[in-house]
């Protein structure tokens, strides 16, 4: 007995200071940590408050994934944020009364306001057979008398995950990706040209040879990107010419 | 707070107030996170996610003390939710970064045109 309530004062006051850092913290980071602190005691609360099956949840789902979302946003984005923090000395007044506000509303509607003691109606049970642990109950019940509004669960999840992927993709032009459709209607004639040569030509720098006659196949002009003049061994057409005539 | 038989044993234990107190804090606790950064997205959200697991704590210490599943189903719906709503404005987030290059709140009432 007395062990619990220590249990549950502990929780509680890191869960409270943890979320005092949240709100509080300088740097985003810390923020995110403390966030995750925060969720593990309220994972511990839950346990105390007898639901197992959600404070596992909890660790799994918060802790697991969206404050890790969180963590790999922040350190994603390259944000200044000393910048972001530079109105807080002129925000925090206003925040402070309104916080405040809102905590005496909430001590003055809690301090005169009773549990019914004997909630006896509502406590004879979901028709469930006592003693069965609260994972397999809450099963029973889900999947029993809240079966739409967990389908409508699954939907929810859905349309957010369709929802992050398309707000995120993005197409980069510079991005090279395989078409197969292009790649099966090219045809030859497209990438490859016939070229005549002479004998004992060699193959480079004969663009005034007049297309149309034999010869062997040479890639076309833009493929690979080769440029003819002022390589090595690279002769104009002229002279190329004239040595053909020497040659003949 | 009245302790009857019917409230799980940990509860039996601590008491319906305290648990409603930590909810209560929770609470304020995320609405002044929210005034204090009204610069910074991420720490809304985050101040956002406190405000649901105070609620969460709510549903689920009344669910252990009226010994009623329900609460508990809710608290289930309620993360579901907030998880959804995490997923989607982290990703709001970084596209309006992208576009940006920062993730001031007052810029966005550019979008008002």
């Amino acid at each position: 007995m007395i062990l619990t309530q220590i249990a549950f004062y502990l929780f509680a006051t890191v869960l409270v200071l943890s979320a005092a850092m949240v709100v509080s913290a300088r740097n985003p980071v810390h923020a995110v940590l403390f966030l995750i602190l925060g969720f593990f005691n309220a994972a511990g609360l839950f346990l105390i408050a007898g639901a197992e099956f959600l404070a596992m949840i909890l660790v799994i789902v918060y802790v697991g994934a969206v404050a890790v979302l969180f963590l790999f946003v922040v350190m994603m984005l390259d944000v200044n944020f000393t910048q972001l923090r530079e109105g807080v000395q002129r925000y925090a007044p206003v925040g402070a009364a309104i916080g405040v506000v809102l905590l005496a509303e909430l001590v003055f509607t809690v301090a005169r306001w009773q549990v019914v003691p004997h909630p006896a109606p509502i406590a004879a049970g979901n028709g469930l057979p006592p003693g069965i642990t609260n994972t397999e109950a809450l099963g029973r019940l889900i999947y029993t008398d809240y079966v739409f509004l967990f389908q409508a669960c699954g939907l929810v999840l859905m349309v957010a995950m369709i929802g992050a992927i398309v707000l995120t993709l993005r197409e980069r032009p510079s991005a090279k990706r395989q078409d197969v459709s292009k790649q099966h209607a090219r045809m030859p004639a497209d990438t490859m040209e016939m070229m005549s040569l002479s004998l004992g030509a060699g193959t480079t720098g004969n663009h005034a040879l007049a297309a149309g006659r034999d010869g062997f196949l040479r890639p076309h002009d833009g493929y690979g990107a080769v440029a003819d003049e002022g390589g090595p061994g690279v002769r104009a057409p002229e002279d190329h010419e004239a040595d053909h005539h020497h040659g003949a | 707070m009245a302790t009857n038989t019917l409230m799980a044993p940990g509860l039996q234990a601590v008491g319906l107030g305290p648990y409603l107190t930590v909810g209560a804090i929770l609470l304020v606790l995320g609405v002044f996170g929210i005034f204090l950064n009204r610069k910074n997205i991420i720490i809304i959200m985050m101040s956002i996610e406190l405000i649901l697991l105070s609620a969460n704590l709510n549903l689920v210490a009344f669910s252990g003390a009226l010994n009623e599943l329900s609460g508990q189903v809710f608290t289930l719906f309620t993360l579901t939710v907030a998880a959804a709503e995490a997923a989607i404005g982290l990703a709001i987030v970084t596209v309006y970064f992208r576009n940006r290059g920062s993730i001031q709140v007052e810029d966005v009432t550019l979008m008002k045109g």
